[in-house]
């Protein structure tokens, strides 16, 4: 098994009570696991206790990156939140936790 | 020989950014624009809160401490200005700037507003339209206290035409702040797709500020970001064709490279093949980064079809109130004393007579941010974090106030309570509506006047 974090980088944004976060493969070979292994059905999982989704992933794969829309992640919106963390940016972080086979 | 390319500076990513790397862009960045992003989803609402209040109140509070840091050496460099720090009043806010100016001696400022994004009498003559949530708009329209559309480059484009040193906006989207400098200065057409997919794609990236030249990025040991103290704010260079390279100024901290801008263009964008904005539908999966030189990125391969026929329209409305407080363990067994006084406190919220529609619990050190996973260690300290939501500043206080009753009532050793919080909630909500029935205004103040 390998870590999301050894593979890529992440980074989350905000919108109504939406979040997306992004992994951003470090190479080739990361890019081919993620790929493959990181779905939106393992993403769901892995915040699962934060909200039901749904869970969409686009593929960017000239930029070796994937896009996760997380949807209801955000206690009812920046504005509305009960969360320390509002925007939710500290969910970029949850995503690299995941730990996907590495073959 | 080609035409030197047009400079962009960031000035502000948000509304609390730093002052100092605007200054610095100001005075030795060599840019011909400066531009302040400065307005959250609910800015608008609290400061035209704050104009009920007070007729010249309702722009941004820090406009006044970013103006006198940057004017002088704008107008000494030719820079002009271009910010949404308007808020709910751009005019008090352009004559706000031409008094900094005067009281600086640098003389008449001309200063240009756009206006017309409040759509809030609109949406009162239309409670049929529908909130993103599915809602209808009459739901929240007896707690309504603001609705502004986001406004695009248009209107921008036409306050510069009018030569103003300033240009200040309300609500506008915030790539548009950075497209109507290109589109003015390089006299591109309002539909020359290639061009402003070029212009938004640099918008979306620079709109942030230092989350692509570095910020938000440093993870120790796997993700250095050098000089991260002298953090540079960013420049977008845009060339006539369309041509975008980011960059910074040379000497200050951070960095600008694929993974920066990368982590940059995806941030808060849904579908890259459709990222709305009021001046194009902007696809960025053919998007790509080329290193152009020592922290410079080349960014290409934007493509950008024609907008909606819709204005996305941010409501913001009265939400009742939240309640917090926190109390802190240390120590063996701290996370079980931690979920005793959160259990004692909310049974004492139970039997107050007051009602909390929705409560929440966090144990920071452990789940306030991602949760209560499986398998999570137990540190050696945790601080309870209680909030609630409710209808009364009263009910509000009693969250806090049961916290901080934890010093004395409640489990061995907790200390650190905080004062009680009581928030007045200003939500917002989303809308569409057409295009059609906004009319945005341009207004030129010479300065001359008074």
């Amino acid at each position: 098994m390998v870590r999301v974090y050894d593979l890529g980088h992440s980074r989350a944004g905000d919108k109504g009570n939406t979040s997306n976060v992004s992994v951003i493969a470090y190479d080739a070979r990361a890019w081919e696991i993620l790929e493959r292994e990181l779905t939106a059905g393992r993403v769901a999982r892995a915040y699962g206790h934060i909200t039901a989704g749904p869970v969409r992933r686009y593929v960017l794969p000239k930029l070796r990156a994937l896009n996760f829309v997380i949807e209801g992640a955000l206690g009812g919106g920046v504005t509305r939140s009960l969360a320390q963390d509002k925007h939710g940016k500290s969910l970029s972080t949850l995503i690299l936790t995941i730990e996907l086979p590495d073959r | 020989m080609t035409e030197r390319p047009l400079r962009i500076g960031v000035g502000a990513g948000f509304s609390d950014d730093r002052v100092g790397p605007a200054v610095a862009l100001a005075e030795s960045g060599e840019i011909d624009y400066l531009v302040f992003e400065c307005l959250a989803e609910r800015t608008v609402a609290r400061e035209n809160l704050a104009r009920t209040d007070n007729p010249e109140a309702g722009y941004t509070p820090r406009l006044i401490e970013r103006m006198e840091a940057v004017l002088p050496h704008c107008l000494r460099h030719g820079i002009r200005i271009v910010t949404n720090m308007g808020a709910a009043n751009p005019l008090a806010a352009a004559r706000a700037t031409q008094a900094v100016a005067q009281a600086a001696g640098l003389g008449p400022l001309s200063v240009a507003t756009v206006a017309g994004d409040d759509v809030a009498d609109l949406l009162r003559a239309r409670p049929d339209l529908v909130l993103e949530d599915g809602r209808p708009i009459e739901a929240i329209l007896p707690q309504m206290v603001s609705a502004n559309a986001y406004l695009g480059a248009g209107p921008i484009v036409a306050a510069l035409e009018t030569g103003a040193q300033v240009v200040i906006t309300g609500r506008v989207a915030d790539p548009s702040l950075f497209l109507a400098p290109m589109v003015h200065h390089h006299g591109w057409a309002a539909d020359d797709w290639p061009r402003i997919a070029a212009g938004t794609l640099a918008g979306h990236l620079l709109e942030c500020s230092t989350q692509v030249s570095g910020g938000c990025f440093a993870d120790p040991g796997i993700k250095e970001v050098p000089g991260l103290e002298d953090l540079g704010n960013p420049i977008g260079e845009i060339g006539a064709d369309g041509r975008v390279v980011i960059t910074k100024l040379a000497g200050t901290g951070g960095r600008v490279d694929a993974a920066t801008c990368t982590e940059q263009l995806l941030y808060e964008m849904h579908d890259p093949a459709g990222y709305l904005t009021p001046d194009c539908v902007l696809d960025v999966t053919d998007v790509g980064f080329a290193p152009d030189g020592v922290n410079r990125i080349c960014a290409t391969g934007a493509r950008a079809a024609p907008p909606t026929s819709s204005y996305k329209v941010t409501i913001g409305y009265h939400d009742g109130y939240i309640g917090e407080g926190e109390v802190s363990y240390a120590g063996i067994n701290a996370v079980a004393r931690a979920e005793l006084a959160a259990e004692v406190v909310r049974a004492r919220l139970a039997r107050n007579g007051h009602h909390y529609s929705e409560m929440r619990t966090d144990l920071i050190g452990m789940s306030s941010l991602h949760g209560m996973g499986a398998g999570r260690p137990e540190p050696y300290e945790v601080r309870l974090r209680i909030a609630a939501r409710c209808g009364s500043a009263a009910a509000a206080r009693a969250v806090g106030t049961e916290i901080r009753a934890m010093h004395v009532n409640g489990p061995a050793g907790g200390g650190g309570g905080s004062d009680p919080a009581v928030r007045k909630v200003l939500a917002v909500a989303s809308a569409l509506i057409p295009r059609d029935l906004v009319r945005p205004q341009v207004h030129l103040h010479d300065g001359q006047e008074g």
